[in-house]
């Protein structure tokens, strides 16, 4: 895929809140000595009074948060996912969570693709703690496209969105002239009758990769792209398991807890299928090359095509 | 409302108070007894607010950070108006709308939801900000515990606070000197309080939390203080007004029984009548 176009979801993330800075005045972005790398910093130039750099203090940077949505504003607030879900995390649950503020959270710097920082600040626990809260919205976006389109969808939607994106350049996956994105809705790349594979974030280009290399060994995988980890589309998930009989989840996040654990839940009261997780297996990451991490960590197309062959 | 009116209330919320925790056998009351005079100046006669039109929007906004004080809050906006008085007994009833903390979507008057502490300033921020931004006067109040300081989000709030030069926030800190393990001096001393919010760039005003002169004084300075926030550091006694309360830690989280309960009221029927008296 190395003629395709790559871009960072976090510089989506940055173009988009510009996009919607210029329509609505309403707009905030907040953050929390990051503006550059979580790419504010777009937004900051045009629309510097409607930058919040709150320093580096996160918890604080929630509750700001907060009092702006309580007061007509649409916040969003944006850090690191370990920084926003993990060092934040009871700020969201009791001042953005509890009281259902309208604040939007972009979280940058998810997984292991953070690269060199190392374990630290790969937060592969974030959709785990984000999908507990009651009224979370969690959305993670494969690509420029999408990411884009969640912003804007986050914008239009009443109540708390956390957003979740990456540092590295991924490939843009997205762009047809049909493109939709719904809240909730997940989306069926490729059909097929053997396998179902569910992935999110940057793990859909990666299984799309895996599914090609299936079909050349007549593994017919159908692909769906879970962009909502929460809520989570449930029917899709069900009518598909029950089409294939198994089903592979793929994340860029601990097995515990994530997409992975998610469809579990669906899939053990619903219809209960043989599952491979397919993630970050309970460990913490380290410093590296995004590339190389994602290789070594086990997903990488050729690497998921490896595992889910052994699988079916 | 003149001097013996705004006593004369404050004595009516803390039976209010009283009342509320007795019925619930649980709550918070020593740190709802010390606030009591604070809650009263600032519903009765500092706010701007409409009890026929909680939600108005250029209402001044109140964010009750230490939120385990809802006796106290609760109990003011009852007798401001808010809601029916009567309400108050059930209080951390399953079912009723008030909740042990406040909870926004339920209460009438409450601008958000609280009780973990260190968290109410920051959303009190917020709305300060968010006034500037927009070019609104409405102003910001937020009520915290003087162990509610040792969060250290509260300095993050209050370095962001003055470094944005928020006058139209005040931050009120009931001064009462004890919370649940003790003397705040010996658990984590935060003292000098009042050194502390001067080194983070507010405006600081040492005021009397019982005597509404002084909270007059205070907030009338708050108002008038320009390109910084205002922090009062208000002294206080846990649990005024109720004599075997008073100044005793162990109130801090505890309901009285029904014996205790008509000792408590009895303490504020007298205080009632003899501000009548008056």
């Amino acid at each position: 895929m190395s003629e395709v176009k790559k871009i960072a979801t976090r510089a989506s993330y940055g173009n988009a809140l510009l996009e919607l800075g210029k329509l609505h005045d309403n707009v905030i972005a907040l953050d929390a000595d990051l503006a550059g790398a979580t790419q504010t910093a777009i937004f900051m130039k045009e629309f510097p009074e409607r930058h919040i750099d709150c320093g580096i203090a996160e918890g604080n940077m929630m509750g700001v948060a907060a009092g702006l949505s309580l007061t007509g504003k649409v916040p969003f607030a944006s850090t690191f996912a370990m920084f926003a879900a993990g060092r934040a995390f009871e700020q969201v649950r009791n001042s953005i969570g509890y009281p259902h503020c309208n604040v939007k959270i972009g979280a940058t710097h998810a997984g292991i693709t953070v690269g060199e920082d190392g374990a630290t600040h790969q937060c592969n626990e974030d959709i785990a703690l984000m999908r507990t809260i009651p009224g979370m919205t969690v959305i993670c976006p494969a690509d420029d496209v999408e990411a884009r389109a969640a912003v804007f969808a986050a914008y239009e939607f009443e109540g708390p969105v956390y957003m979740r994106f990456g540092r590295a350049a991924v490939p843009v996956i997205n762009d047809t002239p049909d493109y939709k994105f719904e809240i909730g809705k997940g989306v069926t790349l490729r059909e097929g009758k053997d396998v179902t594979i569910i992935a999110t974030g940057i793990m859909v280009a990666n299984c799309l990769e895996a599914a090609e290399k299936l079909a050349a060994d007549g593994i017919d995988a159908e692909v769906i792209n879970i962009h909502t980890i929460k809520p989570i589309d449930a029917d899709l998930i069900v009518a598909s398991a029950k089409k294939t009989g198994k089903v592979v989840t793929a994340e860029e996040h601990s097995v515990i807890g994530g997409l992975g654990g998610a469809v579990a839940e669906v899939l053990a009261e619903k219809a209960p299928t043989k599952q491979l997780r397919i993630g970050i297996n309970d460990v913490f990451g380290e410093s590296g090359p995004a590339g190389e991490l994602v290789k070594k960590y086990g997903l990488d197309g050729e690497s998921v095509y490896e595992k889910i062959k052994a699988f079916v | 409302m003149n001097k013996v009116e705004l006593m004369k209330t404050a004595n009516e919320v803390r039976k209010g108070i009283v009342t509320a925790v007795h019925s619930a056998k649980s709550g918070h009351p020593g740190g709802s007894l010390s606030a009591a005079d604070i809650y009263t100046y600032l519903y009765f006669e500092e706010m701007n607010v409409d009890p026929k039109d909680p939600k108005k929007a250029d209402r001044d906004r109140f964010v009750l950070s230490k939120g385990h004080t809802s006796p106290g809050y609760y109990s003011t906006l009852a007798h401001r108006g808010f809601f029916p008085v009567e309400d108050l007994p059930t209080f951390r009833h399953t079912g009723s709308y008030l909740q042990g903390h406040p909870c926004m979507q339920h209460v009438p008057g409450v601008d958000m939801s609280s009780g973990s502490l260190g968290q109410g300033i920051s959303v009190a921020v917020g709305m300060a900000i968010s006034a500037k931004l927009s070019g609104e006067d409405y102003r910001v109040y937020t009520l915290l515990g003087d162990g509610e300081i040792q969060e250290g989000q509260v300095w993050e709030a209050s370095m962001l606070a003055a470094h944005r030069k928020l006058d139209n926030l005040v931050v009120i800190v009931d001064n009462n000197n004890l919370q649940i393990d003790g003397d705040i001096s010996k658990v984590n001393s935060p003292y000098p309080i009042d050194e502390k919010f001067k080194a983070f760039n507010f405006h600081v005003i040492n005021c009397d939390g019982h005597d509404f002169d002084s909270l007059a004084a205070a907030f009338k300075e708050a108002r008038e203080t320009k390109g910084q926030p205002t922090a009062i550091i208000a002294k206080t006694v846990k649990g005024k007004g109720v004599s075997f309360m008073e100044d005793n830690a162990g109130w801090h989280g505890k309901a009285p029984n029904d014996e205790q309960y008509a000792v408590a009221m009895e303490d504020l029927e007298k205080a009632g009548e003899a501000l009548c008296q008056k």
